[in-house]
């Protein structure tokens, strides 16, 4: 299913109009935060501070490529997930302990500190101004201008379509029915010998990272990191379009990411004042007719389609 | 015969209420052990304190010659003691297979696993075959939300049993369950339970299901063992009698 799209997406992108290029990279970039956030809600643990590490990300891209010179793309991806990750490592060793309201506003304090930071070390992190990022180069190359966006689109497409399927084995894999096991009933995974805290500490870790490879794509498409990258808006933002796409299967963030950009871009078009009256009603929509976000519209479907006989699977 | 389970002089005191007030109790290999007592006696303590769900004023635990007074309740299960509980405690989003595989990976140490299926063959196999010994395996597709209140008990023991403990600590594991089908849950549970050979210690306020099924009964008056030894000559005591029943 997942190959599906994909592929679809690899086919269409190149004869989109380049603006419509860029806010899918975008979206694809912003589906691997709200992925790593969908992991932490399948465990019941909400985070708004995510943004911290989708800058950390951003920010780790800036900096590579200012102080070592670092210009290859995929290489400053992986720098951007192992910087959200070595964030989340640090600061998840609190916050694994605690739970519900607890977690989520120490996830948003801790970010709002993060945001402080970037905000206030302006000698180092350029302040409000933000860092600059250049173009980044491809095996070496420097796409010819018309094609740049195409190759950041076929970038973004290639690490999500890796880690959506990485991530679906994990949902079906014992760590991944552990974590909603866990938001179940904390206290007979104790029972059973299980390790919960470890358990909410590494997939804490996992989404950071997530959120870090997120941000590093998307400041590559976007040119710029600026301190609002962690600020709480933006993290709220990401849970969101968790809530909006369902992170119940592993293609929800993606395809709420993708129609989330959209929409906005659209309602910002048609009414430049209250264009969040409209993605708010949108969500209160979502919520009240499709709780488990809009992809369980697609679930439905295949289930309809199997009750009728159809050979033909979904993949989970 | 070894002794699996010793506890010494075991104190804990709840404000004024005398939930453990000195308990020493030996329970040897294979035993089927029944406590019974009247409510507030500090039966489910006497579970909570072993399991180091709460911890001792004053005493000691030893486990197989180990010392385990405060150790956490994952650490004592890690050790192979395992508990039901009173109200079945499940996980509620989940099937009542995918409850047992949860169970059983964790056991296995593969609860980090993230690369392969919950559902492997192997452990799909020991699920199953788990699950038809307590009579469940027809559930198995079923969410733990649309079972009856009996076959919630059954896999609340189900999936301790499913841990392979050398020691089992059940929590009533009649309450809730109907008069008519009380015994036939108890019968179920103690052939499995007795085939598989695992030291039981069972907490019950039921006079009739203990006086069936334990071979040995402890009987609790506020936070003291008050009585020790058969059914049949515990039970008949008057103190006894005037203890659970509350009549001379």
């Amino acid at each position: 299913m997942q190959w599906a799209i994909v592929l679809l997406l690899a086919i269409v992108a190149p004869l989109l109009p380049g603006w419509t290029v860029f806010l899918l990279s975008v979206a694809l970039a912003k589906a691997l935060v709200v992925l790593g956030i969908g992991l932490l809600m399948r465990g019941g643990l909400v985070s708004f501070g995510h943004g911290m590490y989708y800058a950390a990300g951003a920010y780790g891209v800036a900096f590579a490529m200012k102080l070592m010179g670092i210009r290859e793309a995929l290489v400053l991806a992986v720098l951007g997930l192992v910087a959200g990750g070595l964030l989340a490592s640090v600061l998840g060793m609190l916050l694994a302990r605690y739970r519900g309201l607890f977690f989520a506003m120490l996830n948003l304090a801790l970010s709002m500190m993060v945001y402080g930071a970037l905000l206030k070390f302006y000698w180092v992190t350029g302040g409000t101004d933000g860092m600059a990022v250049r173009q980044a180069t491809f095996g070496g190359f420097v796409p010819p201008a018309g094609l740049l966006r195409v190759a950041y689109f076929y970038l973004s497409l290639g690490v999500v379509a890796i880690v959506v399927s990485m991530a679906h084995r994990l949902v079906r894999s014992p760590m991944g029915y552990l974590l909603r096991a866990l938001r179940d009933n904390e206290v007979r995974v104790n029972y059973m010998g299980g390790w919960v805290e470890q358990t909410i500490y590494r997939v804490y870790v996992l989404s950071g990272g997530l959120a870090g490879l997120g941000g590093s794509l998307v400041v590559l498409n976007v040119g710029h990191a600026v301190p609002d990258f962690a600020y709480w808006s933006q993290s709220g933002e990401f849970v969101f379009v968790a809530l909006f796409g369902g992170y119940g299967h592993v293609l929800g963030p993606l395809s709420g990411s993708i129609l989330f950009e959209f929409v906005r871009s659209y309602a910002y078009k048609v009414s430049p004042y209250t264009w969040q009256l409209l993605l708010g009603a949108m969500l209160a929509l979502v919520i009240l007719f499709l709780p488990e976000g809009l992809w369980s519209l697609v679930e439905r479907r295949m289930a309809r389609r199997d009750r009728w006989g159809w050979s033909w699977r979904p993949s989970s | 015969m070894g002794v699996v389970l010793e506890t010494v002089e075991l104190t804990k005191y709840f404000g004024v209420v005398k939930a453990a007030d000195g308990i020493s109790v030996r329970v040897e290999e294979g035993e089927l052990v029944g406590i019974i007592g009247p409510n507030g006696s500090g039966k489910t303590t006497f579970l909570n304190l072993i399991t180091g769900y709460v911890r001792p004023a004053r005493g000691s635990i030893w486990y197989r010659g180990k010392d385990i007074t405060g150790l956490s309740p994952r650490v004592v299960t890690r050790m192979g003691i395992a508990r039901s509980f009173q109200i079945p405690q499940l996980y509620g989003g989940l099937t009542v297979l995918e409850n047992m595989l949860v169970a059983l990976a964790i056991r296995a140490g593969r609860s980090g696993e993230f690369w392969r299926p919950l559902q492997e063959d192997a452990r799909l196999e020991e699920a199953m075959q788990t699950l038809s010994e307590f009579g469940l395996e027809g559930a198995a597709a079923q969410g733990v939300s649309s079972l009856a209140e009996g076959e919630r008990k059954l896999l609340d023991v189900a999936l301790s049993f499913a841990l392979k403990p050398r020691l089992l600590l059940l929590d009533e594991p009649t309450s809730g369950v109907s008069v008519k089908d009380k015994f036939e849950v108890m019968d179920r549970l103690v052939r499995v339970l007795k085939s598989s050979g695992v030291t039981t210690v069972f907490v019950e306020h039921d006079l009739d299901v203990v006086m069936r099924y334990a071979e040995r009964v402890l009987v609790f008056q506020e936070g003291r063992v008050i009585a020790d030894g058969p059914p049949g000559i515990v039970l008949s005591d008057a103190e006894v009698k005037s203890a659970i029943v509350g009549t001379g």
